[in-house]
């Protein structure tokens, strides 16, 4: 590149030199990224043998279906229990009107405390379900991992799901940020505050 | 005398065999015998729509249609927009119940919950009885 007239040579010759020394930084610039670059590739491929070491697809093929499944089995003999129970407490109830006012009413009471124990069955219920949500989405990250890996670990068939706002893959509810189910002993509120809230006394 | 009539169909929705069967039992204990149940939000619009009912009682987390957009759904709907709507739920959030309210809602209980707060829920939104 010619130097506009009126610039002096001296001036051209600067430039030259400075260019020669900005490329020779950055060639050493250059050589520790290359190295740099290299020690993270070694990295993933050291990874990738110890992920495949994990066997990570099996987590995907057993594991979390397995725990999932146990889960679902928790909730359905809960269930069946409390079905029982409450099948028992009817038939209770039902003898308690062929007995006197006085012990009519202490067994109504006791029926009534039954069934109002008898709803843990819907919370433990619920609390399942979120952490079989919280598997799936485990698993779904896990196939994608696998995927993510290339062929040479990963089950065939496998593959990379986009981010699914649900685990389970059902449609999304316009409502599904509260949807939260029961919250943890210490972060729920009481019924007097959900009255408050609402305006009642 | 009660001002409420004891005989009025009450619908119940939720997602749980067990809570429905609960709920209906109090209900027959606090004298309420008339109960119909649905599964979720959009079966109970249907049976809504399908028959005259004086209350509902609903849970909020449910598939497909939940409570609230049930709820929605019968403030939008000019047969049903002052039908009494009582949201029991697990829900404990603030957030929830403020949704909730904006939505409409005539009272909300959170779960667990036991017989003498569904009575006096009842009667915040039916009356004495």
């Amino acid at each position: 590149m010619s130097l506009p007239a009126g610039k002096d040579h001296s001036a051209e010759t600067d430039t030259a030199e400075a260019m020669e020394t900005a490329e020779g930084g950055l060639s050493a610039v250059n050589m520790r990224l290359f190295a740099e670059v290299e020690s993270v590739a070694e990295f993933i491929t050291n990874a990738k043998a110890e992920i495949a070491s994990l066997r990570a697809d099996e987590i995907t093929s057993e594991h979390l279906p397995t725990a999932t499944d146990e889960l679902a089995a928790i909730v359905g003999a809960t269930e069946n229990a409390t079905h029982t129970i409450l099948e028992a407490m009817e038939d209770l109830e039902a003898l308690a009107e062929a007995v006197d006012q006085e012990v009519s009413d202490k067994i109504n009471n006791s029926v009534t405390q039954v069934y109002e124990a008898c709803s843990f069955q819907d919370i433990t219920g619920q609390r399942i379900s979120t952490v079989v949500n919280a598997l799936q989405h485990v698993e779904n990250k896990v196939k994608g991992l696998l995927a993510a890996f290339g062929e040479e670990f990963h089950a065939a068939g496998v593959e990379r799901p986009a981010t699914p706002k649900r685990a389970d893959g059902k449609a999304e509810r316009p409502d599904e940020h509260l949807c939260n189910g029961p919250q943890l002993p210490g972060n729920e509120i009481s019924q007097d505050d959900i009255d408050a809230l609402m305006g009642f006394d | 005398m009660s001002a409420v009539d004891m005989n009025m169909p009450i619908l119940i929705v939720d997602d749980y065999k067990t809570m429905l069967r609960i709920i209906r039992n109090l209900l027959k204990q606090l004298g309420f015998n008339n109960v119909d149940e649905a599964a979720d939000g959009s079966a109970a619009l249907q049976k809504l729509r399908d028959k005259s009912y004086g209350l509902v009682i609903s849970d909020w987390n449910m598939e497909p249609m939940s409570g609230l957009q049930l709820l929605k759904e019968c403030r939008t709907d000019n047969q049903l927009q002052a039908l009494p709507f009582i949201m029991i739920t697990a829900e404990s959030k603030s957030e929830n119940v403020v949704a909730a309210k904006q939505a409409g809602v005539n009272n909300y209980i959170v779960k667990p919950f036991n017989a003498a707060t569904l009575k006096s829920k009842l009667t915040a939104v039916l009356g004495q009885f």
